[in-house]
């Protein structure tokens, strides 16, 4: 089923949440759509986001490889190129004990940023359709319907305040769902 | 915080992009000072490498001389930043939002300032690949992961890299809004960077807890970053340097002058930039009063370090000691030290009056770190000077006119790297400053109209 998108957009958030509660009227579900702002707004203010992320493994992944890499520099090196100093053991675990950390924190600093972007389905050069007015503070509502509600969805917006709605010229290509609606409890 | 007022988003906008967008007269005054004092500052990095550390005033056994003490000076500034944004990122404390980016930014060119010379102290720079960098294994040549040189590399690599990482992360929602003005070559930048950055729900529920998740990780790098770069020192066996004490006296002198550099740069922010609206005297309050422990704190840690040194009677050590309290330049230093660090501007943050004079505060943290470049020295030098026990190989350090042009210049390529990084992004995080203003309302307390803050848990 070929998705086709619709922003609509808000001054203010009073307008916006009217905005979510007429979509929800012609059908359109919570997963269906998100909403732009330019900050975070509190949790549930435009409803409650059922999506989830996965973000807080990275980091025990990325500890985990940052941990194993600390330790093959630091022991391996020292059994495959063995030097003796002052007498001091050849495999000598207090100093092996710091680098290891460091490659750990760093392994795992990493591997949060990592899964931020990912998680936050970045990089995303190929637009959907947006507005710059959003980071001036106006509020979009980017739905993602089905070809044939497209106008009822448009109507709602517009129903409920919004300054301005655009769609997108033609249904996206590659994909016949987008990634939100793909997504563990939704029902588009 | 009882004094934000609630500001129109255009209005909040165009003024912390005022730096961006615009170049005052006294920003090109500083960029030509600054300009200038590192023209000079490469002239003698090339001068030296060009010659030899002969032009310095290292001998033996007095080998780490200003660029060491300059190295664990900049280490140390570079604490407050992440320290201070993390903490305030953590427990959520609602004035961290006009001082957090800076911060990181302090700590991030700090760093590399700071990296700049161990590198340059070794006379050829390009070598010290052969001692950090496992890359010749056909001549069986490798680090030896025991020594505190390469743990130190590691530590702070580990810092630099997690920092520009957390400052990135945190900046991409303001990327993308300068995306959505920005005109010419700064477009496709701006673009690039942003990743695609739209603004949706989602990514912002994940940026917020990317910051909690690099916050406290970047926590526990900045503790472990200066107990090693105090190892470099402590696991040798010279007078004075080998003490265990080192770790945490190094971590709270680091806070100390880390902090102080923190008000030194939102003085300086709101000279420049006229960010009077958002770093508040209230911003200097709440720091002054963490001014007041951390100071407090530090001089416990300082005369820690003195007795282990007198009460474990070892003559060297006890000499060194004496050397330090008795003689020239030592005894400046110990003055300065105590003066500066403490005994002028402790007295002055007891007082709220004071903490919210912006220019005491300014000159106060000037003060502090004066006192505690000093404090570097005074630990760093000495300890060397009398390494060994015969007379005839002991050593009196004086800096030469290569070495003090190199210190000057890393006060001024710090100030110079943040005004270049603010010609480029907001010094200040535009969208952490729009959110504390979504969630300030106005409530009646009786007569009283107090601005709140609603938060979130």
């Amino acid at each position: 089923m070929a998705l086709r998108d619709v922003l609509g957009l808000y001054s203010d958030i009073d307008s916006a949440v009217a905005g979510v509660d007429k979509l929800a009227e012609v059908g359109i579900h919570r997963e269906d759509f998100e909403v732009l702002t330019n900050a975070p707004y509190p949790e549930g203010a435009f409803g409650h986001d059922h999506s989830t992320s996965r973000l807080g493994l990275w980091p025990v992944v990325g500890a985990c490889c940052g941990f194993a890499v600390g330790l093959l520099i630091t022991g391996g090196t020292q059994v495959v190129y063995p030097m003796v100093t002052d007498g001091k053991p050849l495999f000598s675990i207090p100093p092996m004990v710091i680098i290891m950390y460091e490659g750990t924190m760093l392994a795992a600093v990493i591997f949060t940023v990592l899964g931020a972007i990912f998680e936050s389905r970045l990089p995303r050069f190929s637009r959907e359709i947006y507005d710059t007015r959003i980071t001036d503070g106006y509020i979009g509502v980017l739905v993602h319907s089905p070809e044939e509600r497209v106008d009822s969805a448009a109507a709602a917006m517009r129903a409920a305040g919004a300054e301005d709605v655009r769609m997108a010229e033609k249904a996206p290509a590659k994909a016949s769902q987008p990634a939100r609606a793909k997504r563990k409890g939704a029902s588009a | 915080m009882q004094e934000r007022r609630n500001l129109p988003q255009m209005e909040v906008i165009q003024e912390l992009l005022l730096p961006v967008t615009r170049t005052t007269m006294w920003m090109w005054v500083a960029f030509i000072i600054l300009g200038t004092i590192l023209a000079a500052f490469g002239f003698a990095i090339a001068w030296m490498v060009y010659w030899g550390i002969g032009v310095t005033g290292l001998n033996r056994p007095g080998m780490w001389g200003f660029m060491i003490v300059n190295f664990v000076f900049w280490i140390g500034i570079s604490h407050a930043g992440v320290m201070i944004s993390a903490i305030l990122r953590l427990t959520q404390a609602e004035w961290r939002r006009p001082v957090t980016r800076a911060a990181e930014v302090m700590t991030m060119f700090s760093l590399m300032t700071a990296l700049t010379y161990p590198l340059i102290h070794t006379g050829r720079p390009w070598r010290t690949l052969y001692w950090v960098f496992p890359y010749d294994f056909w001549r069986g040549i490798f680090p030896d992961v025991r020594s505190a040189l390469v743990m130190d590399p590691s530590a702070v690599i580990t810092y630099l890299t997690g920092t520009i990482l957390f400052i990135y992360i945190t900046t991409v929602p303001d990327i993308a809004m300068m995306r959505d003005r920005a005109t010419g070559w700064r477009r496709p930048l701006y673009r690039v960077l942003a990743l695609g950055w739209q603004n949706g729900e989602r990514q912002w529920v994940i940026q917020t807890a990317t910051g909690f998740l690099l916050a406290a990780l970047m926590l526990s790098i900045f503790v472990s970053v200066h107990s090693i770069v105090s190892w470099d020192f402590s696991f040798s066996l010279d007078p004075v340097w080998h003490t265990s004490v080192w770790a945490p006296y190094f971590v709270i002198g680091a806070v100390h002058s880390g902090v102080s550099a923190a008000v030194t740069l939102m003085v300086l922010m709101r000279w420049m930039f006229g960010f009077d609206k958002y770093i508040r005297e209230e911003h200097f309050d709440a720091i002054g009063r963490l001014l007041v422990v951390v100071a407090t704190a530090w001089v416990f840690f300082f005369m820690l370090d003195v007795f282990f040194a007198l009460f474990n009677q070892d003559p060297r050590e006890t000499a060194v000691m004496k050397m330090r309290f008795e003689q020239w330049p030592y005894t400046l230093m110990l003055v300065l030290i105590f003066v500066f660090g403490y005994f002028i501007p402790v007295p002055i943050w007891m007082f709220r009056k004071f903490r919210r004079n912006i220019k005491l505060m300014f000159w106060t943290s000037i003060m502090v770190n004066i006192g505690m470049w000093s404090e570097r020295y005074w630990l760093v030098i000495p300890g060397l000077e009398r390494k060994y026990e015969w007379t005839f190989d002991w050593n009196y350090y004086r800096p030469g006119i290569v070495e003090i042009t190199l210190i000057v210049g890393s006060f001024a390529l710090v100030p110079f790297l943040f005004m270049c990084f603010s010609k480029i992004f907001p010094p200040v995080s535009i969208w952490e400053e729009k959110e504390g203003q979504y969630f300030l309302q106005e409530i009646k307390v009786g007569k009283a109209s107090i601005p709140a803050i609603v938060r979130e848990f």
